[in-house]
């Protein structure tokens, strides 16, 4: 064990992961020196037949993974950050995410698209997006949304060793150095989450970024006498459904924090799912906090306005709260 | 040396040095900016134009409001050259309500509609698109306008580039391709993303194409005429490709998060000397030809300080957005 921060955890899973496997190769623009860290070091050690720097060409990217997929390999494509998906979205919605079916299940495709997701650092609008509402509603894809540097490096392994498309997508701003397990085979599970807080009143499901900030608020209602049960998604395609309804169960109100736009967010999916399979057991309404219906603002003192900060959340559950 | 052409016959010296002057403008911009964000006194990053200026100011002192123009990540420069305000584009940068953006863009969204500016653009290639309809419409409304896409040597090997190409060149469109080859895609060299000559891109499609020399003001409005004009007259698109070097980093602050160099320090400072320069090489011509004296130079430096002071001092003293903007301007309603 050692404390990391986020983009070391990942490298040192991705570094694992090409030893492991000689099929897994890896490419994207920069790859070579890392505009961003994860890929640091990898052509040095894998080289640069298996480490490719693409020109930028996103539609070709994510084509390529498909094709290479279908013939044998297991393609790591590095998109830098979550805008550049939709750029090279064609290949991903009409391919990756709907050859395996059309072809009635002849090829597998382990790919991972991998992308920096997210505000808060005044990047703006098209650097700052959290695309993953998209990529929920194609089906044929897994999402899994790391929120830490130890879910980041166990699910980065997972991802590698599925044999599905996954789409693995972290925080930009990447949250506080973890303890990161040094064993070469520790994985977290696609499609498990993880309770990281016990409490009887409220639930909190919280995604990505939102998770540090949901730990933050539920600190201060713990010491309002509020006990939270918070749960850290990491996977939006499969959701974890046993984990969170037996929470719901346990303190019959949720809310849900996602860094997505309210507008079909992975919340009001989530919101979806407990109220057909857990409605009876809920004394609130379902709440969800999230990003407002715009863009990301530049300006900082907008962008906070439009992000969910720790009160956005303390306050969303003492409301809820005091309608009972 | 490699001077500029003594004299070109369509190029007057108070052209030249209305050029001098505003690519001088968009300099002591950017070097204003380059310093600043050490010390954070804007949020968000900022990609600068510093050794390319040549290219921006030639071309764009050729247009007027009704053209337009649609640019990059590294977009200061042709928000100024196009008539941008430099005192509004500060105030963006600086995240305040009185930016051109209303403080909601920020550097890579810098973007003035009524004078034709489409706007700077976070997405690489993610203008050509627009550049090619607002060349439809010009061709359609048959008014003479012309719409120029700047783009890098990177933005080059997006497939779009084919795309807009062939539709323009089908179509007749007064389009103008204004590749700006610094030898970079961010950390990695061009020829080693690249394959080919860029401007031979255009070859098949039957385009204009016109190689210049891209820290050559001269060269550039020359090339940028020919191409101008055959817009202006119903004749199609044209492709430049001018040679260039970006002084500075990709993004400001980049040697706190790279793992290694990338490029070689000789390499930069040689781009920075008289001969390379497109700002020390105007001035050389300048002197040269007694067009003016170090006095003068001086001067008109000064006046360009002054007015760059007056922006960054507008910028601070700007008020932050009202929050209340954060959620106007998203659909009409
Ligand atoms: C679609 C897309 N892919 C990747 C990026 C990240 N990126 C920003 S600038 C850049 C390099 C652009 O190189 P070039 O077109 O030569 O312009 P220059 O920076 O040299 O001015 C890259 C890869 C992006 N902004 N958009
Ligand atoms: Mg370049």
């Amino acid at each position: 064990m050692s404390k990391q921060r986020m983009m070391p955890a990942i490298n040192l899973a991705l570094q694992e992961e090409m030893k492991r496997d000689n099929r897994v190769i890896l490419y994207g623009e920069d790859a070579g020196i890392s505009l961003l860290g994860q890929t640091t070091g990898l052509q040095e050690n894998f080289g640069k037949d298996r480490v490719r720097d693409t020109p930028i060409c996103e539609n070709i990217m994510t084509g390529m993974a498909v094709g290479a997929a279908a013939a044998g390999y297991r393609p790591i494509c590095h998109l830098l950050y979550g805008n550049f998906i939709y750029t090279g979205f064609d290949s991903i919605a009409n391919q990756a995410a709907k050859l395996k079916y059309m072809t009635a299940g002849q090829v597998k495709l382990p790919i991972v698209y991998m992308a920096v997701i997210g505000g808060g650092r005044s990047a703006a609008a098209q650097h700052s997006d959290i695309p993953y509402p998209a990529l929920m509603n194609l089906g044929g894809v897994k999402v899994v949304v790391p929120s830490n540097s130890r879910t980041a490096k166990g699910l980065l392994k997972s991802a590698i060793r599925d044999d599905n498309p996954v789409f693995y997508l972290t925080a930009a701003g990447g949250g506080r150095p973890e303890e990161v397990p040094d064993d070469d085979n520790y994985i977290i599970p696609i499609g498990k989450s993880e309770v990281i807080n016990q409490g009887n009143d409220v639930t909190i499901i919280s995604i990505g970024s939102m998770t540090l900030k949901s730990l933050q608020a539920t600190k201060k209602l713990n010491e309002k006498g509020v006990g939270v049960d918070l749960i850290d998604l990491l996977s939006l395609v499969p959701i974890d459904e046993d984990t969170i309804i037996n929470s719901l169960k346990k303190t019959g109100r949720v809310i849900i924090v996602d860094e997505a736009r309210d507008i079909c967010s992975a919340a009001s999916h989530i919101s979806a799912i407990l109220s057909d399979k857990a409605f009876k057991y809920l004394k609130s309404p379902i709440k969800r906090v999230t990003v407002k219906d715009v863009a990301i603002p530049y300006s900082p003192i907008l962008e906070s306005h439009v992000i969910p900060e720790v009160a956005d959340i303390v306050n969303c559950i003492e409301e809820l709260l005091e309608l009972n | 040396m490699m001077s500029i052409k003594n004299y070109v016959n369509n190029l007057s010296d108070e052209d030249l040095k209305r050029i001098y002057k505003k690519m001088l403008m968009i300099r002591k911009c950017e070097e204003h900016l380059g310093e600043a964000t050490k010390n954070g006194a804007f949020p968000g990053a900022v990609h600068l134009y510093i050794g390319q200026e040549a290219i921006a100011v030639p071309l764009c002192d050729q247009l007027n409001d009704s053209d337009w123009i649609s640019s990059t990540h590294r977009g200061h420069g042709h928000f100024i050259a196009k008539g941008g305000d430099v005192k509004k584009m500060m105030a963006e940068i600086y995240g305040k309500s009185t930016g051109i953006c209303g403080g909601k863009g920020g550097s890579m969204h810098v973007a003035d509609f009524k004078k034709g500016i489409i706007g700077a653009n976070g997405v690489v290639a993610g203008g050509m698109g627009l550049a090619v309809g607002a060349a439809l419409a010009s061709k359609m409304d048959g008014n003479g306008a012309v719409s120029i896409i700047f783009f890098g040597d990177g933005a080059a090997n997006q497939g779009v580039l084919m795309e807009a190409m062939n539709i323009c060149s089908l179509w007749n469109l007064p389009m103008i391709f204004m590749c700006e080859n610094n030898q970079y895609s961010e950390f990695t060299h061009t020829s080693e993303v690249t394959s080919g000559k860029i401007v031979d891109r255009a070859e098949p499609f039957g385009i204009p194409k016109y190689e210049v020399d891209g820290n050559n003001a001269v060269d550039v409005w020359q090339a940028a005429y020919q191409a101008v004009q055959r817009g202006r007259n119903d004749e199609g698109p044209s492709f430049i490709e001018a040679h260039t070097y970006r002084q500075r980093g990709h993004v400001e602050f980049e040697y706190t998060f790279l793992s290694r160099t990338y490029r070689d320090q000789n390499e930069v400072e040689l781009w920075k000397t008289n001969d390379k320069d497109p700002i020390l090489r105007l001035e050389s011509y300048f002197i040269e030809h007694n067009k003016y004296s170090g006095d003068d130079i001086e001067k008109i430096q000064k006046e360009v300080q002054d007015e760059v002071d007056d922006a960054v001092k507008f910028a601070i003293e700007s008020p932050e957005p009202d929050i209340t903007s954060a959620m106007e301007h998203m659909i009409e309603r």
